[in-house]
């Protein structure tokens, strides 16, 4: 007889086995791999977050270029403006002191002339009467021809 | 050759060779199973052993999984579950935590069953009689009916349970008298569905059986080239012969019994998916 109680046996020990297996090697292994396929996809879902982020980034960095630049110009043109208004200011109180020196020196040149011109005045006075004297051979009285000289200054 | 006491000859090399060592309910003159109360011991021997060495293997395997980066055998192993779970993915319905392991463990215990059938026919039953005096020894267990038959039964087992736990008592009954005819034809859908459930435990036990049986008898008549036909000169003929065929036989038969796991492995996926199925 063929079947024989080898059967019951072999029963068991596939039943055992199915147990073990199921325990063992199993729940293990499914345990792993799917561990392992979340992390795959946690990382994949990071990557694209990560590229996501970047572009983000990148984005705001451009903005933030771009309003810098503006802002810089800005400043730029700014300065630039202030730059000329000083330089106008510069320009204006360089011209008005000048305008006073000129003035100034002017006047001094005037009563400088003035000055001169009286002390010319009196020795020409002197100069005349000794020239008068020299002239006349005597003695020109001042005194006496205080009025004709005095004339004669004032012609000059 | 094997020490056989009873003679030499062709047929009773065969035979010895196909004799499970006995103990119990045994004839003594054949060394034949006699009544039910007889146990081939070794049968249960390897197939035991080799399921201690799966749940081993694994075990060790198992206390130091790797995550990220899995080595050389931990890799075979996922490769090995990704394909038994792509299977069963690919046939069966909804979801049963109990299928792909019954699945897994079908598909590697029968393997590595099989496998013994690559030793050299003689080198086991050899060592057994010249070290251990054990005079019998049948070194493949699924080329024993019990072993194949144990695990159809066992699957079997599963295919009604489920078909009641989804089906209720009601569909279960429906199924054998309204399938496959409908509801004019009862008595022979009966017939016919009990066949077909029938079938279903013989057809898986009798398949692998008969292949590996077969493949064990063309590697003990390759065996019989050189050891028989092989007397003096004829050797240097005979022996080169035996040596390509039983090559020949061995890659071939790598095939057979890895197609022979699988099928089996496969049959029980979808049978235990005709079981969950509401509508047959």
């Amino acid at each position: 007889m063929n079947i024989n109680v080898t059967l019951i046996a072999q029963i068991i020990a596939f039943v055992t086995l199915l147990w073990f297996v199921n325990r063992v090697l199993w729940n293990p292994m499914n345990d792993l791999l799917a561990a392992r396929q979340k992390r795959i996809a946690d990382g994949l879902a990071a990557a694209d977050k990560g590229k996501h982020d970047l572009e983000l980034a990148e984005k705001r960095a451009k903005e933030h270029l771009m309003e810098a630049k503006s802002q810089a110009a800005e400043i730029l043109a700014q300065a630039e403006k202030r730059g000329n208004e000083i330089v106008e200011e510069a320009k204006e109180k360089a011209r008005t002191e000048g305008e006073r020196q000129l003035a100034a020196a002017k006047a001094e040149i005037e009563q400088e002339a003035n000055r001169a011109k009286e002390q010319l005045r009196g020795k020409v006075a002197a100069v005349a009467a000794a020239g008068a004297g020299r002239i006349l051979g005597r003695e020109v009285d001042e005194k006496a021809h205080a009025d004709l000289l005095k004339d004669l200054v004032g012609q000059i | 050759m094997s020490g056989s006491s009873d003679g030499g000859g062709t047929v009773a090399y065969i035979q010895h060779h196909l004799t499970n060592l006995c103990v119990g309910d045994c004839d003594p003159v054949t060394h034949k199973a006699a009544g039910f109360w007889a146990l081939h011991l070794d049968t249960v021997f390897f197939s035991v052993m080799l399921g201690i060495l799966m749940i081993v293997v694994s075990a060790r395997m198992g206390r130091n999984l790797a995550t990220g980066t899995p080595g050389g055998f931990q890799n075979f192993v996922e490769m090995i579950i990704d394909f038994v779970s792509g299977q069963v993915k690919d046939t069966f319905p909804g979801h049963n935590p109990i299928i792909a392991p019954l699945a897994l463990t079908i598909f590697v215990w029968v393997w590595l069953m099989n496998f013994m059938d690559l030793i050299p026919v003689d080198l086991l039953p050899m060592i057994a009689s010249g070290v251990l005096g054990i005079e019998y020894l049948k070194v493949v267990p699924t080329t024993d009916l019990n072993t194949t038959l144990a695990m159809s039964l066992t699957v079997f087992a599963l295919i009604i349970y489920y078909n009641f736990k989804i089906k209720g008592a009601a569909g279960y009954l429906k199924m054998f008298l309204f399938h496959p005819f409908g509801k004019f034809f009862v008595p022979v859908n009966i017939v016919m569905s009990v066949i077909e459930e029938l079938a279903k435990p013989l057809s898986l036990a009798l398949r692998l059986f008969g292949n590996l049986f077969a493949g064990e008898l063309v590697f003990l008549l390759i065996a019989l080239i050189g050891g028989t036909m092989a007397v003096g000169l004829g050797a240097l003929i005979w022996f080169p012969l035996q040596v390509v065929l039983d090559l020949g036989w061995l890659i071939f038969h790598l095939l057979v019994i890895t197609l022979q796991a699988f099928i089996f492995m496969v049959l029980t996926i979808v049978y235990l998916a005709m079981a969950h199925t509401e509508d047959h």
